[in-house]
């Protein structure tokens, strides 16, 4: 697949999806989209930057090993349940806050940091296994 | 974000509104411990020193948090909470009882022995591969089916830990290995399916997955709904996770392939998940059916016990003959569900805590024989007693205990299951029980002459590897062993208290819907 139109192409089309695989990622709160299908179209964004300029320079660009991004997201997941321990509410229970950033006010809550360590945990183990296939093609 | 108008909501009618007391987040604790600290070391996959520690301090802390559960529940009842405040049917319960929580209580004892032998059987290859962060993930996975109080959450929980399962079963990918993880994953997965299946049935019937709401709900719709057909699914789908007659022939096929320690973690803790799904859900949601078919259930549990240890006695392979004794146990533990009484269910929960931790025991002890003798073959290993006396002296425990022999852990059980047949004047269940014992007797019998007593012939043994993190482990289960077996009555108790729990759920149903706000 090393065409000259794919490979030229091929960055800015990743690029493209991972900015849109965020946008789904965030839209997710109340309409269509959330962590899980982010997370989806960020690994293929990842697969397909793979399959164009091959496996080594899609890990250089990633720098982390996606296996441990997964197991950031489960932990960041994990720990947005913890929270409430503190807010004495029951354990996953959305907690909410409002900061302002520049005049602009922006709400967080840790549902926000749940579905955000779903999509580490999706864009790890997803990416991790298309690399692992890719590579084997190139033998 | 907000529903317009949404200020005026009662919300009293839809969400738990009283502050979770700091004890009640005991139920969450041997769950979100264990997916921390795998994802730790995940994340830290190729610090390959510092694996085996923060997995054993992991477990500790899950051990410590299961114990602290157990006793609450022992003074205060069941403990509930209900994830994001959103009453059930719409919010998960976990819903800790004594049974659930007495057993992930011992399974967590299980993994942490089984972890502190992984020291030495697990190699730097098998640390990189991700041994610890797959057995921290299969025990969130293990204590998760012990503690939920929904049943869609207990199907999440299996796919958890069975897909963990899949990593340990595959470490080092050899050939062999392969091999069994195929026909285990297969097999496993029609299970989970007929398991899917049924759930939504149930859904279609009840409108809810709460298992205390379908407690409430099953006397109304008792009339209408196929629950028989209900319970034969659930029946069909946790015998197959255990493991029992006709559907035990996936465990045969894959348990002698993995390193030792996941083979003791397997067999330990896996089949016996699939045992308390099958208490919980057919003894406690559906009772008037699980009397209907008592019949086949107890003919399920002979044929179980019978068959696997008469596979036993026909291996050459010690992890093979383990694994048909595993199979030989869930039978035993299956009398139980087949009477239905309060002694039997508690014969079969005591049963429960003394099989996980004499298997644990017993795969591990052929580890160390391996590693001694440098052969899990009938055929060649041999002359252990002359050159390790020891091992011979945890051998002997350990056949006595599996045998339910005193002064070992596995006659009080027994004795109670016994009882509970002739009580319930099913004298061939008594019998069989008996003869499954006494089957199993003659199995490890047999290894014990050929491995331990038979002369060595040829050059000398030459140890392979350093016995010491067996003995411990060996011994700290032994010490379990012979305290079940001089001391039963705490454990007694607690079986019987576990077992008033399944047959009586109102304790287990007050607890999820307080004051009586039962939808």
């Amino acid at each position: 697949m090393r065409t000259l139109i794919f490979r030229t192409t091929a960055p800015y089309l990743a690029s493209l999806m991972v900015l849109f695989s965020i946008f789904v990622l965030l839209r997710g709160h109340n309409e269509p989209g959330g962590g899980f299908i982010g997370g989806l179209i960020a690994a293929s964004a990842f697969a397909i930057y793979g399959i164009a300029c091959g496996v080594p320079s899609v890990r250089r660009a990633l720098y982390f090993h996606p296996m441990a991004i997964s197991g950031f997201g489960l932990l960041l997941s994990a720990s947005s349940g913890i929270l409430s321990l503190f807010q004495q509410v029951p354990f996953l229970t959305g907690i909410w806050t409002t900061v302002d950033v520049l005049g602009v006010p922006v709400d967080l809550s840790t549902v926000m940091a749940f579905d955000i360590g779903v999509y580490l945990v999706v864009v790890g183990s997803i990416t991790s296994i298309a690399l692992t296939l890719e590579e084997r093609e190139d033998v | 974000m907000a529903v317009p108008g949404s200020e005026t909501l009662d919300l009293s009618r839809a969400m738990v509104l009283a502050a979770p007391s700091l004890a009640d987040w005991l139920v969450v604790a041997p769950v979100v411990i264990p997916i921390i600290v795998g994802a730790v070391l995940l994340m830290f996959r190729h610090e390959t020193k510092i694996q085996a520690g923060v997995a054993i301090v992991g477990l500790a802390a899950m051990l410590i948090s299961n114990v602290l559960l157990l006793s609450r529940i022992l003074d205060a009842g069941p403990v509930v909470m209900t994830m994001g405040r959103w009453l059930p049917p719409f919010g998960i319960s976990f819903t800790a009882d004594v049974l659930g929580a007495s057993l992930a209580l011992t399974a967590t004892l299980v993994a942490l022995i089984c972890a502190l032998y992984s020291i030495s059987d697990i190699g730097t290859l098998g640390r990189r591969y991700g041994f610890y962060p797959f057995l921290m993930l299969m025990m969130a996975g293990v204590s998760g089916s012990f503690l939920t109080g929904d049943i869609f959450n207990l199907y999440v929980w299996f796919e958890v830990f069975l897909i963990s399962s899949f990593g340990l079963l595959i470490l080092g990918s050899e050939h062999r290995q392969l091999d069994g993880a195929t026909k285990y994953a297969i097999l496993n997965l029609i299970g989970t399916t007929l398991f899917l299946t049924a759930t939504a049935l149930l859904y279609g019937v009840f409108g809810t997955l709460n298992m205390a709401d379908i407690a409430v709900k099953a006397g109304n719709v008792r009339e209408g709904a196929p629950l028989i057909t209900l319970a034969v699914f659930f029946l069909l789908a946790f015998g197959m996770k255990a493991a029992a007659f006709p559907v035990n022939f996936w465990l045969p096929a894959s348990y002698h392939t993995p390193r030792i320690v996941t083979a003791a973690l397997f067999g330990a803790i896996l089949t016996k998940i699939g045992v308390y799904a099958l208490l919980r859900v057919v003894v406690m949601l559906f009772p008037l059916e699980r009397a209907i078919l008592s019949g086949v259930i107890a003919w399920v549990a002979a044929a179980t016990m019978i068959l696997g240890v008469l596979g036993a006695l026909a291996q050459t392979d010690i992890r093979r003959a383990l694994g048909f004794l595993v199979i030989s146990s869930v039978g035993n533990i299956l009398v139980g569900l087949a009477l239905g009484s309060g002694e039997g269910l508690a014969g079969s929960i005591f049963y429960t805590f003394h099989s996980m931790i004499v298997t644990a025991a017993l795969y591990l002890l052929a580890g160390t024989m391996k590693g001694l003798g440098g052969s899990y073959s009938l055929r060649s290993l041999s002359g252990l007693y002359a050159a390790h006396p020891m091992i011979a002296a945890f051998a002997l425990l350990l056949m006595l205990a599996s045998a339910g022999l005193p002064p070992a852990s596995g006659l009080w059980p027994k004795i109670l299951l016994v009882q509970a047949s002739l009580d319930a004047g099913q004298g061939w269940l008594a019998f069989a029980v008996l003869l499954s014992g006494f089957l199993t007797t003659v199995a490890l019998g047999r290894v014990f002459i050929l491995t331990i007593w038979r002369q060595h012939e040829g050059e000398a043994l030459v140890e392979k590897t350093s016995p010491m993190f067996g003995y411990v482990t060996l011994g700290v289960l032994a010490v379990a062993v012979i305290f079940m077996g001089l001391y039963p009555q705490p454990v007694i108790d607690i079986a019987e208290n576990a077992a008033r729990g399944l047959l009586d759920g109102s304790l287990y149903i007050d607890a999820v819907f307080p004051g009586g706000q039962r939808p």
